[in-house]
């Protein structure tokens, strides 16, 4: 790793003397940047300051000030705090020019950013909706807007309770007055426009046969019912034979609109609703989600609830990688040997989960200044057996298993590649981002919770190959035992919980961006209150979606079979992909 | 030797394979269809194949398992005593707002009196994340751990299907139980002392 430089001091003033001003409002950090000095801005940051990695594009409805603003957060990668800046813009003429030219990892969250908020990046190549279908009407997370069976803006509603005579929501909404259509919106003569923008958006590559033959290229759909998308996710791909000379991934076939429920939650009973959005690390989500509400509530955890923290969390990241191994090798065709090995290491750290928290996968087993309950008698000696004896075992004979296999290694071992400027540029996160050569761990270069206290490396490869992906997994495992043994060690009896457990918790007004590195990378929870019971704005930065990001450039060239293998390799979860 | 990983590979899955035989040897006859079996199994010890043969084996759930809610009554002498208060906390707390609670009102004053007249959970949209029992300060909703509720059509439990006795919960979630049984007692104990003192005081 670079020896960090020092930073030059954030006095933009001088650099910017007009256009950006620091956000004064109470609660709230960062600057706001005026839209035409957006870009200029951003290339400063990057080029000038070393805020080279763009995490998370997001915006905000500020309905009553009449206002929608687009929110940023940057980052080094030589580790250290963020820097946030904001855009605002009048509701009725949101345009803000899209940074898809300084940061390309911007593409799927703006495109995101229109498709639910109704911003317009003006710039951007491809600013198609990407998670609702094309013929949507409006755009939802807009706080004016009103989903199917809509009954309040906020939970608990007041039909349940002391009157609540239950009904079904359907049987009082009309089946017609469901689903809002487009005015005259004609299902029978309805043109798809959408699929000819993704497939003229894929078009742009031109013919430079020079034999004086015509050949024509064809565009294939691979999904979205395909076994190897690891959920419904489509990929629609142009080829020359076997060769892919463009792609887009096409998602959203899961899409909910986590985001909203979120702000009709209240603060609590959004937590069990983390558990769905990366359903194979419930506890990493929950620790995200958790860190993101307490920075605003400011209030502290106990040293033995944030042992358990960490514990959860590392259990989540060995499980996830074991399963991200077994089903990658699936996807490489060693038909299920690979991943049933796998699932069966998973299974005792899930027995861990349904102990302590009472789910093997929904755990919501994490609560704002602390934890639901303590670790059950029992628990820690099943954590001691398996970080000391069993995983490390297993782990070796995985490895074993598989690193060597000669058919392993020609079908990964320099394919797919993404260079270190690449995997920064197109914000991708965790292991994918580490097996270019960036070791940047948020544990490390920004730690959270205690994970400044344990000693552990951060696992790096350098090549960026799907062979790479694959076996930083492994590392990652390792060190995570590491830290796993570590806690077990020094973890100290005590409270689990900081003050009485409330289901109503007092949020005071602000923002806050909380993140962690989830075994998928960095998973981040944008937090807005108003100081009411629910969230003003929440906001999900899923590493599984915006790692896609850079996996049409990746499959370039490839072979049409090769990009079920980098898919694999990203790891992706469709539930967080849409959320 | 071009190969040798492959092979490295198939020795790891025969030794699996192997594996799985000499345990069945060492257990005779016992790995399947026993507690100690099962338990073995899924212990960081197990060796071989793993699968539980459900439905005839059940891997035995932990305690804070959970799966929908069930409200817990008193079997006391003058009858069943549902704990329930209709406070409605759980059904403020509840995230996918799947309870439906309504308040006993008492017919001559209107005034409400602690019990629910009725009380629906739609299991059907329940998502099992124990805030309910986790927040109710009566102890009188609780998760259940009977997980086999597959059905043909829409599951709605009204007042009479969530009713279960305490001795079921004590039976259930031992350690809980006694945990809360303790504290309620203390409780108790505390406000009778208080009682007390408040007589001794109005006889002095």
């Amino acid at each position: 790793m670079a020896t960090p430089i020092e930073a030059p001091t954030l006095d933009f003033s001088s650099r910017f003397p007009e256009g950006v001003v620091a956000d004064e409002r109470k609660g709230f950090e960062g600057y706001i940047v005026d839209a035409d000095k957006l870009i200029e801005f951003a290339t400063a940051l990057r080029d000038e300051f070393g805020y080279d990695y763009l995490s998370s594009v997001t915006g905000v409805d500020y309905v009553a000030e009449e206002m929608l603003e687009v929110v940023y957060h940057a980052y080094k990668t030589i580790g250290g705090a963020g820097l946030v800046y904001k855009v605002q813009v009048a509701r009725d003429k949101a345009e803000v020019p899209s940074l898809y030219d300084v940061f390309p990892g911007a593409d799927f969250q703006e495109r995101e950013a229109w498709d639910l908020m109704g911003i317009k990046f003006t710039g951007h190549p491809d600013l198609r909706r990407i998670l609702l279908w094309e013929g949507f009407d409006g755009h939802p997370l807009r706080k004016d807007w009103q989903e199917a069976y809509y009954e309040a803006d906020v939970k608990p509603f007041k039909s349940r309770w002391p009157e609540g005579n239950f009904y079904r929501s359907e049987e009082k909404v009309d089946y017609k007055a469901n689903v809002k259509y487009p005015g005259n919106f004609d299902p029978e003569k309805w043109v798809p426009e959408g699929e000819d923008a993704l497939y003229g958006s894929l078009a742009k590559y031109e013919d430079t046969d020079t034999s004086g033959l015509k050949t024509d290229h064809i565009t294939v759909n691979l999904g979205p019912q395909h076994p190897s998308t690891h959920g419904v996710f489509r990929i629609a791909a142009t080829l020359d034979g076997e060769t892919i000379m463009n792609m887009k991934p096409v998602m959203g076939y899961l899409h909910r609109n986590h985001e909203k429920i979120g702000e009709r939650n209240t603060y609590l009973q959004n937590m069990p609703f983390t558990d769905r959005l990366d359903y194979l690390s419930s506890m990493s989500n929950n620790f995200g989600y958790a860190l993101a509400v307490e920075k605003l509530m400011n209030i502290e955890v106990p040293e033995r609830a944030e042992y358990i923290r960490v514990l959860m969390a590392e259990l989540t990241r060995v499980q996830n990688h074991l399963f991200a191994i077994g089903m990658f090798l699936n996807d490489l065709g060693a038909f299920f040997t690979p991943s049933l090995y796998a699932i069966e290491e998973r299974e005792l750290v899930l027995d861990i989960f349904e102990m302590v928290s009472g789910s093997r996968m929904m755990c919501n087993y994490f609560r704002f200044g602390g934890l639901a309950r303590d670790l059950p008698e029992g628990a820690l000696t099943m954590i001691r057996g398996l970080a000391f004896e069993r995983l490390p075992r297993k782990v070796d004979e995985m490895d074993r298993f598989l690193s060597d296999n000669e058919i392993l290694r020609s079908r990964t071992v320099g394919q797919g590649y993404l260079s270190a400027e690449d995997a920064i540029r197109y914000s991708a996160a965790g292991p994918m981002l580490r097996a270019s050569g960036v070791p940047y761990d948020i544990r490390r270069a920004d730690p959270y919770s205690i994970y400044d206290r344990f000693d552990f490396n951060v696992a790096v490869r350098q090549n960026g190959d799907i062979f790479d992906r694959y076996i930083i997994r492994l590392d990652e495992i390792r060190e995570s035992l590491r830290i796993i043994q570590q806690a077990v060690e020094q973890i100290p009896e005590g409270p689990i919980q900081t003050g009485k457990p409330q289901y109503q918790v007092r949020v005071p007004a602000g923002e806050s961006y909380g993140r962690v590195e989830g075994p998928k990378g960095e998973l981040g929870f944008y937090v807005v209150s108003d100081g009411k019971a629910n969230p003003y704005r929440y906001h999900v930065r899923a590493p599984s979606f915006i790692n896609l990001t850079a996996f049409g450039p990746m499959c370039q060239g490839l072979k049409i079979a090769d990009v079920v293998a980098v898919l694999g390799s990203i790891d992706i979860v469709l539930g967080e992909t849409d959320r | 030797m071009y190969g040798k990983g492959i092979l490295k590979g198939l020795g790891v899955t025969l030794k699996r394979f192997v594996n799985t035989y000499v345990d069945d040897l060492k257990w005779l006859g016992k790995r399947y269809y026993t507690a100690e079996g099962l338990a073995h199994r899924s212990s960081k010890d197990a060796s071989g194949i793993f699968t539980v043969q459900y439905p005839e084996e059940k891997l035995p759930v932990p305690e804070e398992f959970r799966f929908i809610p069930f409200l817990v009554y008193d079997e006391t002498e003058e009858g069943n005593e549902i704990r329930c208060t209709s406070c409605g906390i759980c059904a403020k707390v509840c995230p996918p707002q799947c309870i439906w609670i309504v308040r006993t009102s008492d017919p001559k004053t209107g005034r409400p009196v602690p019990a629910p007249a009725d009380f629906t959970i739609d299991a059907d949209i329940c998502m099992n994340c124990g805030l309910c029992s986790e927040y109710c300060p009566f102890d009188a909703i609780k998760m259940d751990h009977d997980y086999e509720i597959a059905s043909y059509g829409r599951t709605v439990y009204g007042l009479e299907d969530l009713m279960k006795p305490a001795s079921y919960y004590a039976e259930i979630r031992p350690i809980n139980n006694s945990i809360e049984e303790a504290a309620r007692k203390a409780k108790e104990e505390a406000k009778a002392a208080k009682a007390a003192a408040r007589a001794a005081k109005a006889a002095q």
